[in-house]
C-alpha cells in the first residue's frame, strides 16, 4: 500500500450558503461542467425543468440534480447533508452539500467535520448576512482552515467589480476574526457556468483561477497531526499464535521497531509487525487501516491509545471544550450521557457551562442549558481518564459525540481544547477500613433505599415508618428527606430541569458516603428523571441500590393535596411542578413496586421492610465487592 | 464542456481505509452483525474489503444471501464458489411464503417480486437470525435519495428507516447504540463511486460475475430493456423473438428484472473505458428503479435495501 500523498488524493468539501444563494446551481453546475452528468439523467432534468419552470426559457435548472428526497423536493429547500461525488483528470472529489436553512446547523457541522476545505457561497446582491458568519463560524470551529468564496449572481449586479471587491474584502476580515488561515475569493454566476468550470466572458477583469481549478488544487491535508497515535479498535486473536490491534492511524508514523505505548495506562512495547493483508508493512502513516503486533503480551483492548512512546498522548478526565448541542431536549449539566472519543466510549458529564456562544456574532452568553443547535463552551468530566489531543492537532483524539442514555440519540459533537488539572492534582486516598469492615461492625449490610413518586404520593410518610421499623430492629440508618435537604445543601437550587438535575446528583452523592459509612440511608426524593436515578444507581455496587417506586396516580396526589401545592401549581402560583407542568417518568424496573392505591403507609411500609430484610441483615462475606 | 476523464486512483487507499475502518467498527459494536451479499460486483468489493478488514483472522462477520430464485444462473455459481472457499460463513434465505404463492416477476411484476421475495425475505431472515447490523453494498452516488444515507443508518424493531430522524455523522465516530430489537444498516463503500468500484476490483485483481463482460447473449427486447433468457421459466410474448447479442451487464438483480447494455467490452480495462465515455447512469438498466420519481425512497422507507 502506497503512503498517502498530501496533495494528489481526495478532496473533501462542503458548500455552504443561505436560502437562495444559489447553491444547489452552482454545486449542480459543478457536476455538469465536470462531465458528471449521464445522458439519463440529462433528459430527466430537462423534463423536471420544463415542469417545475413552464413559465421560463428552457434554460436547465441544475438544482434539480442535487435536491434529493420528496419532501425537499415539495418544500423547495435542502433539509438535509447530501454527499456529491465527481472527478475531474486531475482528482476525485467528495462534497457535503450543507443545508442553509436555519435549524439545521446540525449538519452543517457535520458536513464540515470531515471537510479540509469549505465553499461558501454570497449572493453579489445580499452581501454578507448573518448566516455567513455563521457557517463560517461553523467551519471554523470544526476545524476548516481554508475557504473559497463564491461570490455568486454577479450578472444580477451588473457584473460590477466594485461590487465584488466590496463583499470580499468584508469577507477576508470576517475570516481573519475567526482564524481561517486561507481565503480565495472568484464570482461567479452559476446558472451559466461562468468561471465555475471555464473562464467567464461577462468577469473579464476577473484573471483568476475558476472554481474547478482552485479545488483541483487546493491542499487536502491542511492539519496533519505530527506524533505516532492508532486508537485499537479491534483485538485480531484468531489463535494463540496472532495477537494484533487493529486500528486506523490518526496522526504521525509507525515503523518497526518503534517503541509506544498503550495509553491512558504506561505499558510499553515495541512494533514487531504491521500486518496488512497482502504482506507486513516496514511502515505506515495517518489515515491507514492497519494490525499492530507488540513484542511482548500486552494488556491493550478497544477504547485504548497507542501512541509513540518518547511522545505520548496527555491523559486526563476534566476538559474545557465546545459543544454544538443537537438534540430535540437540552442539554442538562450534570447529566450523565455517553461520550464517544475515537474508539472509546465512557461516561461523562457537562459539569458547567462557561457561556453559549451566538453563532451569528460571536458573542458570549450566559446560559443554564443549551438548546437545540446552539453552541457552547463546557467543562466536561469523565468517569475515567483517557488519552486525547487538542481538537485542532487532531480530529480523532478532540472530536467525541455525546450520545443519550435513554433515547440513544446523538445530542452532540464536542471539540477538547485543552485539558483542566483538577483530576490529576486530587488523588484517591487509600483507606484501610472500607465500608464492609464498617458495616460489619454495626452488624448489617450498608444500602440505599430510594424512594421515588409523584410528590403527595407517600414517600416520606412510608420512608419514615420503614426507617423506624429498622431502627427498632437495631440498624443504623439515616433518612434523607429531598424537602429538608433543600433546606440546607441544596439552597441554592431550584425546580428548573438543570437544577433538579444537580439536586439530585448531590443527593446521590451524599447517599454514597453515608453507605460508604456503612449505614442503610434511605432516601425520599421524587427524583422525575430516569436518566439521573440511573446515574445515582451507577455510583453504588450491585445490588446496593433499591429503587423503590411509590406509585400514586397523580388524581389521588392532587386530592390527597398535604401541602396544598397540587392547588397552587393548578393556579400558576409554581411553576414547574412535577405532574402538572414537568414531566415525571416512571421507573422501568424498580426493584420494589407499591402500588397505594386502597392500601395504608403501614401496610406498605411493611412490605417494604420484608423486601429489605433479607438483604441487609446477612453480615457482609469476605469477597463483598468493594 | 463536459470533457471526461477516468480519474486518478491515488485516492483508493483512502476508500479502502475507511471501509476497512467501518467493518472494524461493526465487528467491535454490535452482538450479531452480517453482511448482505447480492454476488454483484459491490459485494464482490465489500466482500474484500472483510477479508483485509480482519486479516489474518477469518472474518467474524457472517455473508447472507437473500435469494428470489430468479438470479441469474452464473450468479448462483459464482456464490456458491464464494461458498466453497470456506473462510466466511455463507447463509441463504429464501421467502419461502413468497415461493409457495409461486410469486414471479414475469406474472406478479416487478414491484410484487421484489417486495416479497427481497423485502419481505430480508426482514424474515433479520428476524430469523436475530441480526443486530447489516452491512449493505450501497454507494452515495447510485441514487438521488442515497445521497442522504447514514454510513450507519438507524432502522426500527419494524425495519423502517425515518429520513426526517437520521443520526448526524461527525468524523469517523459512529454512534452504534440500539436498544434490543432495532438494527442499523451500515454501508461500508457509501463514499464509492461506480468508477471506485470498478478501478479497485482492477488494482485488487477481485473476482466478479462474468456476466459483467460483454459476450454474445440469448436476448429478448422487452418494454425497452434488453432482458437475457437465462432459463426456460421465461416465456415469449406475442411477436418476440430471442436473439444474440453482445451485450453485458451493469448491475445485476434478477434476470428478468435486470437489462443488459450493447457492448463490446470483454477485459477489465474495457469497462472502465467504456465507463469514461458512457452517456447513461448505472440503474438504468433497472426495471425496479422506474416507477414514479423517487421511488428508491418510499422502498427504503419499507425496508427495501
Amino acid at each position: 500500500m502506497a503512503a498517502l500523498d498530501a496533495n494528489q488524493g481526495l478532496l473533501r468539501f462542503i458548500t455552504c450558503g443561505s436560502v437562495d444563494d444559489g447553491k444547489s446551481t452552482l454545486l449542480g453546475r459543478l457536476l455538469y461542467d465536470a462531465g458528471m452528468v449521464p445522458d439519463d439523467q440529462l433528459a430527466a432534468l430537462e423534463r423536471d425543468s420544463r415542469k417545475l419552470h413552464a413559465e421560463a426559457d428552457g434554460g436547465l435548472d441544475f438544482a434539480l440534480l442535487t435536491d434529493g428526497l420528496d419532501a425537499e423536493r415539495e418544500q423547495g429547500i435542502t433539509i438535509d447533508v447530501a454527499w456529491r461525488y465527481f472527478h475531474t483528470a486531475r482528482r476525485s472529489f467528495i462534497v457535503a452539500d450543507c443545508p442553509g436553512h436555519e435549524q439545521y446547523t446540525r449538519n452543517m457541522a457535520t458536513g464540515a467535520s470531515n471537510a479540509d476545505l469549505a465553499v461558501v457561497l454570497v449572493d453579489a446582491r445580499k452581501g454578507l448576512l448573518p448566516q455567513t458568519r455563521r457557517h463560517t463560524y461553523i467551519c471554523s470551529l470544526l476545524g476548516i482552515r481554508q475557504v473559497v468564496v463564491a461570490v455568486n449572481k454577479m450578472d444580477l449586479v451588473g457584473c460590477d467589480e466594485a461590487v465584488y471587491r466590496g463583499i470580499t474584502e468584508a469577507y477576508r476580515e470576517l475570516a481573519r476574526t475567526l482564524g481561517i488561515a486561507k481565503v480565495d475569493c472568484l464570482p461567479v454566476i452559476a446558472p451559466g457556468g461562468d468561471n465555475v468550470g471555464t473562464r467567464s466572458a461577462r468577469l473579464p477583469w476577473y484573471q483568476g483561477p475558476t472554481l474547478l481549478e482552485l479545488l483541483e488544487s487546493a491542499d487536502a491535508t491542511p492539519a496533519r497531526a505530527e506524533d505516532f497515535r492508532m486508537p485499537v479498535q479491534w483485538v485480531n486473536r484468531p489463535d494463540q499464535s496472532f495477537r494484533g490491534y487493529a486500528g486506523t492511524i490518526c496522526g504521525g508514523r509507525v515503523s518497526r521497531g518503534d517503541e509506544v505505548v498503550v495509553q491512558p495506562g504506561v505499558q510499553r512495547a515495541r512494533i514487531e509487525r504491521i500486518a496488512v493483508a497482502g504482506g507486513d508493512l516496514e511502515s505506515a502513516g495517518e489515515g491507514q487501516a492497519v494490525t499492530l503486533c507488540f513484542d511482548r503480551e500486552l494488556d491493550a483492548s478497544r477504547g485504548d491509545v497507542i501512541a509513540d512512546a518518547l511522545r505520548p498522548a496527555p491523559v486526563a478526565d476534566q476538559f474545557a471544550c465546545h459543544i454544538v448541542w443537537l438534540g430535540d431536549n437540552a442539554l442538562l449539566p450534570n447529566r450523565t450521557y455517553w461520550l464517544k472519543i475515537g474508539t472509546r466510549t465512557v461516561n461523562a458529564r457537562v459539569m458547567s457551562i462557561k457561556h453559549k456562544v451566538d453563532v451569528n456574532t460571536q458573542a458570549k452568553l450566559a446560559a443554564r442549558h443549551l438548546s437545540l443547535n446552539e453552541v457552547g463552551y463546557c467543562t466536561v468530566g469523565l468517569d475515567e481518564t483517557i488519552a486525547f489531543e487538542p481538537y485542532a492537532t487532531n480530529r480523532t483524539l478532540g472530536g467525541f459525540i455525546l450520545v443519550d442514555r435513554q433515547s440513544n440519540a446523538t445530542v452532540a459533537c464536542g471539540m477538547l481544547d485543552f485539558a483542566l488539572t483538577r483530576a490529576a492534582n486530587v488523588h484517591w486516598q487509600h483507606v484501610d477500613v472500607d465500608k464492609s469492615v464498617r458495616g460489619a461492625s454495626m452488624g448489617q449490610r450498608p444500602l440505599c433505599l430510594w424512594f421515588t413518586g409523584l410528590s403527595g404520593a407517600g414517600k416520606s410518610t412510608i420512608a419514615n415508618l420503614v426507617e423506624k421499623r429498622l431502627h427498632a430492629l437495631g440498624h443504623h440508618t439515616y433518612l434523607l428527606d429531598g424537602d429538608n435537604v433543600r433546606h440546607g445543601i441544596n439552597k441554592d437550587l431550584g425546580f428548573t430541569p438543570e437544577d433538579r438535575v444537580e439536586n439530585i446528583r448531590r443527593i446521590g452523592e451524599v447517599a454514597h458516603l453515608m453507605v460508604d459509612a456503612g449505614l442503610i440511608v434511605l432516601v425520599s426524593a421524587i427524583s422525575p428523571y430516569r436518566s439521573e436515578r440511573r446515574s445515582v444507581r451507577e455510583l453504588f455496587d450491585e445490588g446496593e441500590f433499591v429503587e423503590v417506586f411509590v406509585d400514586t396516580p397523580l388524581a389521588e396526589c392532587e386530592q390527597r393535596d398535604p401541602k396544598g401545592l397540587y392547588r397552587k401549581a393548578r393556579a400558576g402560583e409554581i411553576r414547574n411542578f412535577t405532574g402538572i407542568d414537568a414531566p415525571y417518568e416512571q421507573p422501568e424496573s424498580p426493584e420494589v413496586h407499591l402500588q397505594t392505591a386502597g392500601l395504608r403507609a403501614e401496610q406498605l411500609a411493611e412490605q417494604v421492610t420484608a423486601q429489605l430484610l433479607e438483604r441487609i441483615v446477612e453480615p457482609a462475606d469476605d469477597d463483598y465487592p468493594v | 464542456m463536459n470533457a471526461r476523464f477516468a480519474p486518478r486512483t491515488d485516492h483508493l487507499d483512502e476508500l479502502e481505509a475507511e471501509s476497512i475502518h467501518i467493518f472494524r467498527e461493526v465487528a467491535a459494536s454490535f452482538r450479531r452483525p452480517v453482511m448482505l451479499y447480492s454476488i454483484g460486483k459491490d459485494s464482490s468489493v465489500l466482500l474484500h474489503l472483510l477479508r483485509k478488514a480482519f486479516y489474518p483472522a477469518k472474518s467474524p462477520i457472517p455473508l447472507l444471501h437473500v435469494d428470489t430464485t430468479w438470479k441469474f444462473r452464473e450468479m448462483i455459481a459464482f456464490r456458491d464458489q464464494v461458498a466453497a472457499q470456506g473462510d466466511v460463513e455463507v447463509l441463504v434465505h429464501i421467502n419461502e411464503d413468497g415461493l409457495r404463492q409461486g410469486i414471479s416477476p414475469l406474472t406478479h411484476g416487478a414491484t410484487v417480486h421484489t417486495d416479497v421475495m427481497k423485502t419481505q425475505g430480508l426482514k424474515q431472515a433479520l428476524d430469523k437470525y436475530q441480526f443486530d447490523a447489516a452491512i449493505g453494498g450501497a454507494r452515495r452516488d447510485e441514487e438521488k435519495s442515497r445521497a442522504k444515507e447514514r454510513v450507519f443508518s438507524f432502522r426500527n424493531a419494524q425495519h423502517r428507516w425515518d429520513p426526517k430522524h437520521q443520526r448526524p455523522e461527525f468524523w469517523h465516530t459512529y454512534n452504534t447504540q440500539i436498544r434490543k430489537g432495532e438494527s442499523v444498516r451500515v454501508f461500508p463503500i457509501s463514499n464509492w463511486t461506480e468508477m471506485d468500484v470498478w478501478q479497485y476490483i482492477r488494482r485488487e485483481n477481485i473476482p466478479v460475475v462474468p456476466l459483467y463482460f460483454a459476450k454474445p447473449r440469448p436476448v429478448v427486447a422487452r418494454d425497452g430493456a434488453l432482458i437475457m433468457v437465462d432459463d426456460e421459466r421465461f416465456t415469449l410474448r406475442e411477436g418476440e423473438q430471442v436473439e444474440t447479442r453482445m451485450v453485458r451487464f451493469r448491475t445485476l438483480g434478477c434476470y428478468p428484472l435486470t437489462g443488459a447494455v450493447e457492448s463490446t467490452a470483454g477485459t477489465l480495462d474495457e469497462i472502465i473505458d467504456e465507463m469514461v465515455e458512457s452517456r447513461s447512469s448505472e440503474r438504468q438498466g433497472r426495471v425496479i428503479d422506474h416507477d414514479p420519481t423517487a421511488s428508491m425512497e418510499r422502498k427504503k422507507q419499507e425496508g427495501y435495501f
